[in-house]
Protein backbone atom coordinates (compact mmCIF):
# COMPACT_ATOMS: atom_id res chain seq x y z
CA UNK A 1 0.00 0.00 0.00
CA UNK A 2 1.51 3.32 -0.71
CA UNK A 3 1.10 6.13 1.16
CA UNK A 4 0.28 9.59 -0.50
CA UNK A 5 3.01 12.11 0.27
CA UNK A 6 1.02 15.46 0.76
CA UNK A 7 3.27 18.14 1.88
CA UNK A 8 0.54 20.60 1.95
CA UNK A 9 -0.18 20.45 5.79
CA UNK A 10 3.26 22.25 6.28
CA UNK A 11 1.12 25.66 5.27
CA UNK A 12 -0.98 25.09 8.83
CA UNK A 13 2.38 25.57 10.82
CA UNK A 14 2.60 29.48 8.85
CA UNK A 15 0.62 31.36 11.96
CA UNK A 16 2.71 29.56 13.91
CA UNK A 17 5.97 31.18 11.86
CA UNK A 18 4.56 34.12 11.65
CA UNK A 19 4.38 34.71 15.64
CA UNK A 20 7.42 33.21 16.08
CA UNK A 21 8.82 35.87 13.14
CA UNK A 22 7.45 38.39 15.01
CA UNK A 23 8.27 37.38 18.96
CA UNK A 24 11.41 35.81 17.96
CA UNK A 25 13.19 36.51 14.98
CA UNK A 26 12.65 40.20 14.11
CA UNK A 27 13.76 41.13 17.81
CA UNK A 28 17.14 39.14 17.51
CA UNK A 29 17.73 40.25 13.93
CA UNK A 30 17.26 44.08 15.29
CA UNK A 31 19.90 43.12 18.61
CA UNK A 32 22.12 41.66 15.91
CA UNK A 33 21.89 44.87 14.03
CA UNK A 34 22.00 47.09 17.66
CA UNK A 35 25.63 44.59 18.43
CA UNK A 36 27.16 46.48 15.69
CA UNK A 37 26.08 50.08 16.36
CA UNK A 38 26.16 52.83 18.52
CA UNK A 39 23.21 55.18 19.21
CA UNK A 40 22.24 57.99 21.18
CA UNK A 41 18.81 57.39 21.24
CA UNK A 42 16.44 58.88 18.45
CA UNK A 43 17.05 56.16 16.13
CA UNK A 44 20.19 57.38 15.10
CA UNK A 45 23.12 54.82 14.95
CA UNK A 46 26.62 55.04 14.03
CA UNK A 47 28.80 52.01 12.67
CA UNK A 48 30.90 50.69 15.40
CA UNK A 49 31.50 46.83 13.69
CA UNK A 50 32.62 44.40 15.98
CA UNK A 51 34.43 47.01 18.39
CA UNK A 52 31.56 46.36 21.23
CA UNK A 53 32.74 42.18 21.00
CA UNK A 54 35.87 43.92 21.22
CA UNK A 55 35.21 45.38 24.02
CA UNK A 56 33.28 42.45 25.84
CA UNK A 57 35.95 40.20 25.70
CA UNK A 58 39.04 42.54 27.02
CA UNK A 59 39.26 42.04 31.02
CA UNK A 60 40.55 45.35 31.09
CA UNK A 61 37.88 47.37 29.92
CA UNK A 62 34.63 48.88 31.77
CA UNK A 63 32.39 46.33 30.10
CA UNK A 64 34.03 43.52 29.84
CA UNK A 65 35.44 43.39 33.27
CA UNK A 66 31.66 43.50 33.77
CA UNK A 67 30.81 41.01 31.69
CA UNK A 68 33.45 38.43 32.74
CA UNK A 69 33.51 39.05 36.25
CA UNK A 70 29.65 38.52 35.95
CA UNK A 71 29.89 35.45 34.27
CA UNK A 72 32.22 34.17 36.75
CA UNK A 73 30.10 34.91 39.74
CA UNK A 74 27.08 33.29 37.76
CA UNK A 75 29.58 29.97 36.78
CA UNK A 76 30.27 30.09 40.38
CA UNK A 77 27.05 30.31 41.88
CA UNK A 78 25.57 27.57 39.27
CA UNK A 79 28.08 25.23 40.84
CA UNK A 80 27.75 25.90 44.51
CA UNK A 81 23.79 25.27 44.06
CA UNK A 82 24.73 21.98 41.86
CA UNK A 83 26.90 20.84 44.35
CA UNK A 84 24.56 21.42 47.41
CA UNK A 85 21.04 20.66 45.34
CA UNK A 86 22.19 17.34 43.81
CA UNK A 87 23.10 15.34 46.73
CA UNK A 88 20.59 16.45 49.38
CA UNK A 89 17.74 16.10 46.68
CA UNK A 90 19.08 12.22 46.33
CA UNK A 91 19.45 12.72 50.32
CA UNK A 92 15.80 13.36 50.23
CA UNK A 93 14.56 11.18 47.57
CA UNK A 94 16.23 7.97 49.30
CA UNK A 95 14.29 8.98 52.55
CA UNK A 96 11.10 9.49 51.05
CA UNK A 97 8.45 6.62 52.04
CA UNK A 98 8.15 4.20 49.37
CA UNK A 99 4.31 3.74 49.58
CA UNK A 100 1.19 4.40 51.81
CA UNK A 101 -0.58 7.74 52.11
CA UNK A 102 2.76 9.47 53.28
CA UNK A 103 3.88 9.43 49.27
CA UNK A 104 0.83 11.54 48.70
CA UNK A 105 2.08 13.76 51.58
CA UNK A 106 5.91 13.86 50.64
CA UNK A 107 5.43 14.47 47.44
CA UNK A 108 2.73 17.61 48.16
CA UNK A 109 4.49 19.26 50.41
CA UNK A 110 8.00 18.82 48.05
CA UNK A 111 6.46 20.21 45.09
CA UNK A 112 4.88 23.50 46.92
CA UNK A 113 8.19 25.54 46.30
CA UNK A 114 8.13 24.78 42.85
CA UNK A 115 4.87 26.20 42.60
CA UNK A 116 5.12 29.37 43.58
CA UNK A 117 6.62 32.64 41.13
CA UNK A 118 10.28 33.64 41.28
CA UNK A 119 9.43 37.05 42.14
CA UNK A 120 7.22 35.88 45.25
CA UNK A 121 9.83 33.76 46.19
CA UNK A 122 12.14 36.69 46.33
CA UNK A 123 10.16 38.50 48.36
CA UNK A 124 9.34 35.76 50.77
CA UNK A 125 13.31 35.82 51.12
CA UNK A 126 13.33 39.39 51.41
CA UNK A 127 11.60 40.18 54.10
CA UNK A 128 12.20 36.80 55.82
CA UNK A 129 16.31 37.79 55.53
CA UNK A 130 15.55 41.28 56.93
CA UNK A 131 17.15 41.90 60.77
CA UNK A 132 14.42 44.29 61.21
CA UNK A 133 11.18 42.60 61.06
CA UNK A 134 12.14 38.98 59.20
CA UNK A 135 12.08 36.03 61.05
CA UNK A 136 15.34 34.69 59.88
CA UNK A 137 17.40 37.77 60.09
CA UNK A 138 15.66 38.82 63.52
CA UNK A 139 16.53 35.57 64.76
CA UNK A 140 20.08 35.30 63.69
CA UNK A 141 20.83 38.52 65.23
CA UNK A 142 19.76 37.44 68.38
CA UNK A 143 21.50 34.94 68.64
CA UNK A 144 24.83 37.06 67.82
CA UNK A 145 25.81 35.96 64.35
CA UNK A 146 25.61 40.03 62.54
CA UNK A 147 23.62 38.69 59.75
CA UNK A 148 22.81 41.84 57.31
CA UNK A 149 22.47 40.64 53.47
CA UNK A 150 22.12 44.30 52.42
CA UNK A 151 25.86 45.49 53.48
CA UNK A 152 27.63 41.81 53.81
CA UNK A 153 28.56 40.46 50.64
CA UNK A 154 29.07 36.90 52.14
CA UNK A 155 25.52 37.05 53.84
CA UNK A 156 23.73 37.80 50.31
CA UNK A 157 25.72 35.38 48.62
CA UNK A 158 24.40 32.56 51.29
CA UNK A 159 21.02 33.66 51.22
CA UNK A 160 20.71 33.58 47.55
CA UNK A 161 22.15 30.21 47.29
CA UNK A 162 19.76 29.30 50.55
CA UNK A 163 16.89 30.59 48.91
CA UNK A 164 18.01 28.69 45.80
CA UNK A 165 18.28 25.38 47.46
CA UNK A 166 14.50 25.56 48.98
CA UNK A 167 13.71 26.66 45.78
CA UNK A 168 14.86 23.57 43.91
CA UNK A 169 16.03 21.16 45.64
CA UNK A 170 12.35 19.47 45.38
CA UNK A 171 12.45 19.64 42.15
CA UNK A 172 16.12 17.25 41.82
CA UNK A 173 14.25 15.13 44.87
CA UNK A 174 11.34 14.57 42.53
CA UNK A 175 13.07 13.11 40.00
CA UNK A 176 15.30 11.10 41.64
CA UNK A 177 12.68 10.09 43.33
CA UNK A 178 10.72 9.06 40.29
CA UNK A 179 13.90 7.51 39.19
CA UNK A 180 13.92 5.48 42.17
CA UNK A 181 10.13 3.95 42.10
CA UNK A 182 11.13 2.55 38.44
CA UNK A 183 13.84 0.01 40.13
CA UNK A 184 11.66 -3.34 40.40
CA UNK A 185 11.93 -5.26 43.66
CA UNK A 186 13.49 -8.17 42.74
CA UNK A 187 17.25 -6.20 42.64
CA UNK A 188 16.71 -5.33 46.56
CA UNK A 189 15.66 -8.86 47.35
CA UNK A 190 18.77 -9.93 45.12
CA UNK A 191 20.97 -7.46 47.28
CA UNK A 192 19.65 -8.67 50.35
CA UNK A 193 20.30 -12.01 49.72
CA UNK A 194 23.96 -11.30 48.67
CA UNK A 195 23.82 -9.48 52.82
CA UNK A 196 24.80 -6.39 50.73
CA UNK A 197 25.66 -3.07 52.79
CA UNK A 198 22.79 0.07 52.77
CA UNK A 199 25.96 1.79 50.67
CA UNK A 200 26.39 -0.89 48.39
CA UNK A 201 23.20 -1.25 47.73
CA UNK A 202 23.02 2.42 46.64
CA UNK A 203 26.27 2.50 44.74
CA UNK A 204 25.77 -0.88 42.50
CA UNK A 205 21.78 -0.38 42.29
CA UNK A 206 20.30 3.24 43.29
CA UNK A 207 22.67 5.44 41.83
CA UNK A 208 22.93 3.53 38.35
CA UNK A 209 19.37 3.20 38.20
CA UNK A 210 19.30 7.23 38.83
CA UNK A 211 21.51 7.90 36.22
CA UNK A 212 19.52 9.30 33.53
CA UNK A 213 16.90 11.65 35.86
CA UNK A 214 20.19 12.87 37.32
CA UNK A 215 21.20 14.32 34.42
CA UNK A 216 17.96 15.93 33.27
CA UNK A 217 18.32 17.64 36.98
CA UNK A 218 21.86 18.41 36.56
CA UNK A 219 21.45 19.92 33.54
CA UNK A 220 17.77 21.68 34.12
CA UNK A 221 19.71 23.13 36.87
CA UNK A 222 22.39 24.49 35.84
CA UNK A 223 20.37 26.05 32.63
CA UNK A 224 18.01 27.56 35.24
CA UNK A 225 20.67 29.25 37.75
CA UNK A 226 23.02 30.14 34.78
CA UNK A 227 19.65 32.23 33.53
CA UNK A 228 18.46 33.17 36.86
CA UNK A 229 17.27 36.75 37.27
CA UNK A 230 14.65 37.50 39.31
CA UNK A 231 15.28 35.74 42.74
CA UNK A 232 18.54 37.59 43.12
CA UNK A 233 17.30 40.82 41.80
CA UNK A 234 14.49 41.08 43.84
CA UNK A 235 16.32 40.33 46.75
CA UNK A 236 19.78 42.37 46.86
CA UNK A 237 18.87 43.69 43.48
CA UNK A 238 22.74 42.80 42.60
CA UNK A 239 24.34 43.82 45.76
CA UNK A 240 26.24 44.81 47.89
CA UNK A 241 28.34 46.42 45.62
CA UNK A 242 28.29 43.94 42.61
CA UNK A 243 28.70 41.29 44.42
CA UNK A 244 25.12 39.37 42.99
CA UNK A 245 25.21 41.02 40.30
CA UNK A 246 24.72 37.81 37.99
CA UNK A 247 24.96 37.66 34.00
CA UNK A 248 20.92 38.75 33.55
CA UNK A 249 21.16 41.26 36.00
CA UNK A 250 24.47 42.86 34.46
CA UNK A 251 22.68 42.46 30.89
CA UNK A 252 19.04 44.82 32.02
CA UNK A 253 21.59 47.34 33.89
CA UNK A 254 23.73 48.13 30.55
CA UNK A 255 20.56 47.85 28.64
CA UNK A 256 17.91 49.69 30.73
CA UNK A 257 20.04 51.28 33.11
CA UNK A 258 22.71 52.70 30.60
CA UNK A 259 20.83 52.68 27.94
CA UNK A 260 23.68 51.11 26.08
CA UNK A 261 21.44 49.16 23.72
CA UNK A 262 25.04 48.60 21.68
CA UNK A 263 27.12 47.15 24.46
CA UNK A 264 23.83 45.44 25.68
CA UNK A 265 23.06 43.24 22.32
CA UNK A 266 26.75 42.19 22.31
CA UNK A 267 26.56 40.81 25.81
CA UNK A 268 23.23 39.08 25.03
CA UNK A 269 24.33 37.88 22.01
CA UNK A 270 27.51 36.20 23.16
CA UNK A 271 25.42 34.99 26.50
CA UNK A 272 22.73 33.92 23.84
CA UNK A 273 25.46 31.42 22.21
CA UNK A 274 26.80 30.06 25.66
CA UNK A 275 22.95 29.66 26.18
CA UNK A 276 22.67 27.92 22.43
CA UNK A 277 25.55 25.89 23.24
CA UNK A 278 24.70 24.13 26.26
CA UNK A 279 20.63 23.85 25.49
CA UNK A 280 21.84 21.69 22.28
CA UNK A 281 24.18 19.40 24.33
CA UNK A 282 21.74 19.10 26.98
CA UNK A 283 19.26 17.89 24.08
CA UNK A 284 21.76 16.13 22.55
CA UNK A 285 22.98 14.29 24.98
CA UNK A 286 19.40 13.33 26.65
CA UNK A 287 17.96 12.38 23.16
CA UNK A 288 21.30 10.07 22.71
CA UNK A 289 21.57 8.96 26.20
CA UNK A 290 21.28 5.15 27.15
CA UNK A 291 21.39 4.35 22.92
CA UNK A 292 23.41 1.44 22.60
CA UNK A 293 25.00 1.67 19.17
CA UNK A 294 26.92 -1.32 17.77
CA UNK A 295 30.66 0.10 17.27
CA UNK A 296 31.80 1.16 13.72
CA UNK A 297 33.95 -0.97 12.25
CA UNK A 298 36.82 0.74 9.89
CA UNK A 299 36.00 4.45 8.88
CA UNK A 300 32.69 6.94 9.17
CA UNK B 1 11.57 52.86 6.06
CA UNK B 2 10.34 54.80 8.66
CA UNK B 3 8.30 51.60 10.04
CA UNK B 4 11.64 49.90 10.36
CA UNK B 5 13.82 53.22 11.20
CA UNK B 6 13.92 50.98 15.03
CA UNK B 7 15.67 47.84 13.66
CA UNK B 8 18.57 50.25 12.37
CA UNK B 9 19.77 48.15 9.16
CA UNK B 10 22.94 48.42 7.75
CA UNK B 11 24.45 47.29 4.40
CA UNK B 12 26.86 44.39 5.95
CA UNK B 13 24.06 43.16 8.57
CA UNK B 14 21.12 42.78 6.24
CA UNK B 15 23.98 41.04 4.54
CA UNK B 16 24.55 38.46 7.03
CA UNK B 17 20.74 37.89 7.28
CA UNK B 18 20.59 37.47 3.56
CA UNK B 19 22.93 34.91 3.32
CA UNK B 20 21.75 32.97 6.21
CA UNK B 21 18.32 33.02 4.93
CA UNK B 22 19.80 31.78 1.12
CA UNK B 23 21.74 29.32 3.19
CA UNK B 24 18.30 28.12 4.78
CA UNK B 25 16.77 27.96 1.28
CA UNK B 26 19.45 25.47 -0.32
CA UNK B 27 18.90 23.62 2.85
CA UNK B 28 15.37 23.07 2.21
CA UNK B 29 15.99 22.57 -1.26
CA UNK B 30 18.20 19.81 -0.67
CA UNK B 31 16.09 18.22 1.77
CA UNK B 32 13.56 17.99 -0.66
CA UNK B 33 15.55 17.27 -3.81
CA UNK B 34 17.98 14.82 -2.07
CA UNK B 35 16.60 13.51 0.73
CA UNK B 36 18.88 11.68 3.22
CA UNK B 37 19.09 9.73 6.29
CA UNK B 38 20.74 10.39 9.99
CA UNK B 39 24.53 8.36 10.00
CA UNK B 40 26.85 8.75 13.37
CA UNK B 41 30.16 10.39 12.66
CA UNK B 42 32.77 11.06 15.15
CA UNK B 43 30.39 12.80 17.42
CA UNK B 44 29.03 9.29 17.78
CA UNK B 45 26.01 11.29 17.64
CA UNK B 46 23.29 10.65 14.62
CA UNK B 47 23.21 14.12 12.35
CA UNK B 48 21.65 15.12 9.50
CA UNK B 49 22.59 18.01 7.23
CA UNK B 50 21.07 20.71 9.34
CA UNK B 51 22.74 19.25 12.52
CA UNK B 52 25.81 19.63 10.74
CA UNK B 53 24.71 23.18 9.42
CA UNK B 54 23.95 23.79 13.29
CA UNK B 55 26.83 22.93 14.51
CA UNK B 56 28.88 24.58 11.70
CA UNK B 57 27.49 27.95 12.79
CA UNK B 58 27.23 27.93 16.18
CA UNK B 59 31.57 26.74 16.18
CA UNK B 60 31.99 29.40 13.53
CA UNK B 61 30.47 32.10 16.09
CA UNK B 62 32.41 30.60 18.35
CA UNK B 63 35.99 31.13 16.45
CA UNK B 64 35.11 34.72 15.70
CA UNK B 65 34.61 35.64 19.09
CA UNK B 66 37.71 33.63 19.98
CA UNK B 67 39.34 35.09 17.33
CA UNK B 68 38.36 38.97 18.49
CA UNK B 69 39.39 37.98 21.88
CA UNK B 70 42.81 36.59 21.48
CA UNK B 71 44.05 37.86 18.32
CA UNK B 72 42.62 41.12 18.06
CA UNK B 73 40.72 42.90 14.74
CA UNK B 74 44.14 44.47 13.21
CA UNK B 75 44.00 45.55 9.62
CA UNK B 76 45.40 42.43 7.77
CA UNK B 77 46.48 44.60 4.62
CA UNK B 78 45.38 47.51 2.95
CA UNK B 79 43.56 47.27 -0.71
CA UNK B 80 44.89 50.39 -2.96
CA UNK B 81 40.97 51.06 -3.81
CA UNK B 82 39.80 54.30 -3.46
CA UNK B 83 40.94 55.42 -0.59
CA UNK B 84 42.45 52.05 0.69
CA UNK B 85 40.48 49.72 2.00
CA UNK B 86 41.29 47.70 5.21
CA UNK B 87 41.04 43.81 4.89
CA UNK B 88 40.76 43.02 9.00
CA UNK B 89 42.58 40.13 10.20
CA UNK B 90 38.67 38.60 11.22
CA UNK B 91 38.41 37.56 7.68
CA UNK B 92 41.09 34.71 8.83
CA UNK B 93 38.81 33.66 11.53
CA UNK B 94 36.02 33.54 8.45
CA UNK B 95 38.12 31.21 6.39
CA UNK B 96 38.79 29.31 9.40
CA UNK B 97 35.09 28.73 9.85
CA UNK B 98 34.87 27.71 6.53
CA UNK B 99 37.28 24.87 6.76
CA UNK B 100 35.90 23.74 9.90
CA UNK B 101 32.78 23.59 8.43
CA UNK B 102 33.49 21.98 5.35
CA UNK B 103 35.60 19.00 8.03
CA UNK B 104 32.45 19.16 9.79
CA UNK B 105 30.26 18.09 7.03
CA UNK B 106 32.60 15.36 5.96
CA UNK B 107 33.40 13.83 9.19
CA UNK B 108 30.51 14.66 11.74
Amino acid sequence: MDKTINQKAWFLVLPVFAVVAFSAILPLMTVVNYSMQDTFGNNQFFWNGVGWFKELLDPSTDLGGRFLASLGRNLLFSAIILAIEVPLGIVVALSMPREGWTVAVCLVILALPLLIPWNVVGTIWQIFGRPDIGLLGYTLNTLGIDYNYVSNEFDAWATVIVMDVWHWTSLVALLCYAGLKSIPDAYYQAAQIDGASRWAVFKAIQLPKMNRVLLIAVLLRFMDSFMIYTEPFVVTGGGPGNSTTFVSIELVKIALGQFDLGKAAALSLVYNLIILIVCWVFYTVMTNAGVERPAKKGGA
Amino acid sequence: MENIAWMAWTLPTAIFFVMLALTLGVMTWLGIAYPEAERVGILRIPTTRGDRLFISLVLAAVIHLLWIAFAGTDPLLTLPIGEGVEISSLWLATLISLVSAVAIFRTV
